[in-house]
């Protein structure tokens, strides 16, 4: 089992619905989020061309977070997901420095705090909430080992990228352009 | 003209607009680490070559401040934690691939070390000092019989020390600034540069004070050599390493580097060895004292500045 996530970049159009929704699902402390929508506009004036992008945590294949953590608190959860247990975490900041996608943040309470693909949803047979709210239907959520999952079937008709591959991370959001 | 205008929805605290997870806790205990370090190294390098007639400082005087030394650093991190009741989970395991895992053990291994050594000589330095309690008085025999092991531990426990502030930074691929392996030698080198200048700072005899004179103009030498390879590697690698090298050539870090830490923690007081080797009469202080600061300026100056190098789209 491999979770991923397909973001339809030409489909978004930046409503931070998926901010919200993972905030009240998640009981995301006030001024932090665990999801965001990243703008892009790139060109020659007047040939510009804007991209929206809902982010999240790219829950790595290779994530730099889990090497670094000191403590094994951050760790990699059967179907791939990136996730912290609170109990272990000591808040060191190592996995938040060691990220190159700043996905993650210091919780008031103490601990790191991060996306979850809302593996609580997931193993109840739902979506993660920011997948369930998309008023454009942009997010595509499901198992890569799984041929007929939305997630393989998206990344299979369209092409996509994925970011900052460079890092060598191995990446598991992809970005439909 | 060709651009890219990013806007992120994003405003998490410390980590947004740029990150700043890591603030002069991480930055003192690097130095202090480092520090303590180049003295324990010294201290047992030197007791193990048998001369700990003429060289006192090295392995008697200086070694006191570093139990001291060592637990304001530790204090340092205690501070920087965020979930600090939940500190003992370092010890609950070690995990090899996070260099904080196993330089959170050396400190474990380091610092009672250093407080052995230096308990093994306090009635040495401090001829009133009374353990007061005739158990103490035996422990202090018992490890004055075993110091050579003691040395021997110590001064491989305090290189991996003096390299792991560097390879902590290192390890982390998202900062382009700091995700380079020459980052663990210079910190060595700095904290061996550092232990030889407060060395120097307590030695009372002119042949120690000359050795360790001679000692830190190599070391320092040693250190402009890895700064130009620090560089020559950032430049001639990808766009981001390229990026975070212009942090210091031409960026906002440019005056604090190059002035601080370069010019006045390397460059002057090399000026200032040579000149003293040279039979001129310096007072040892102001030496010492530049060194001190190029080195903790190093330390800040590569933490903060790493924070502001990173990968963007």
């Amino acid at each position: 089992m491999r979770y991923a996530m397909a973001i339809d970049t030409k489909k978004c159009v930046g409503c931070s619905d998926c901010v919200v929704a993972c905030q009240i699902e998640n009981k995301v402390p006030v001024g932090f989020c665990r999801d965001w929508i990243v703008e892009t506009t790139t060109g020659t004036y007047p040939n510009l061309e804007t991209e929206y992008r809902s982010e999240r945590c790219h829950h790595c294949a290779n994530a730099p977070c889990v090497r670094c953590c000191p403590t094994g608190a951050s760790h990699i959860e059967e179907g791939g997901v990136v996730l912290v247990t609170p109990d272990l975490c000591i808040g060191c900041g190592a996995c938040i420095a060691s990220c190159p996608y700043d996905a993650r943040y210091p919780h008031p309470d103490g601990y790191v705090d991060k996306c979850t693909f809302c593996i609580h949803k997931v193993r109840k047979g739902e979506q993660p909430a920011c997948v369930e709210v998309c008023p454009t239907n942009c997010l595509y959520f499901g198992d890569l080992d799984d041929p007929n999952s939305d997630v393989s079937k998206k990344i299979k008709e369209r092409k996509y990228k994925r970011l900052k591959t460079e890092a060598g991370t191995d990446p598991q959001l992809y970005f439909l352009i | 003209m060709e651009e890219e205008i990013i806007i992120s929805g994003r405003m998490n605290h410390k980590v947004d607009p740029l990150l700043h997870i890591w603030g002069w806790e991480i930055a003192f205990y690097l130095f202090v680490g480092g520090l303590a370090a180049g003295i324990l190294f010294f201290a047992s390098f030197y007791y193990l070559r048998g001369k700990d007639k003429e060289l006192p400082a090295a392995i008697k005087w200086a070694p006191m401040i570093t139990p001291v030394i060592l637990i304001l650093g530790l204090g340092a991190l205690f501070l920087d934690l965020h979930h600090k009741l939940y500190f003992w989970r370092l010890y609950t395991t070690i995990r090899l691939q996070s260099p904080m895992s196993w330089g959170a053990w050396t400190l474990m291994v380091e610092t009672p070390l250093s407080i052995v050594w230096s308990a093994t000589y306090v009635r040495e330095v401090f001829p009133n000092w009374d353990w007061k309690f005739k158990w103490l008085y035996a422990l202090e025999a018992f490890f004055i019989k075993y110091r050579r092991v003691l040395a021997w531990i110590m001064v491989f426990y305090s290189v991996i020390l003096g390299i792991y502030t560097g390879i902590l930074l290192s390890a982390f691929n998202a900062r382009p600034l700091w995700n380079t392996s020459i980052l663990g030698p210079l910190f060595l080198a700095s904290g061996l540069s550092a232990g030889a200048a407060v060395i120097m700072g307590f030695s009372k005899n002119e042949l120690e004070r000359k050795l360790f004179s001679q000692l830190d103009l190599v070391i320092i030498g040693v250190e402009i050599f890895f700064i130009i390879h620090l560089f020559m590697g950032l430049l001639a690698s990808t766009e981001v390493q390229i990026e975070a090298a212009q942090l210091f050539l031409g960026g906002q870090y440019t005056l604090p580097f190059w002035i601080f830490v370069v010019f006045i923690g390397m460059v002057v007081p090399a000026l200032l060895e040579l000149l003293e080797l040279r039979g001129q009469k310096i007072p040892v202080i102001i030496p010492v004292i530049l060194i001190l600061v190029g080195n903790i300026m190093l330390r800040f100056i590569i933490v903060y500045a790493g924070q502001a190098s990173r990968y963007l789209y």
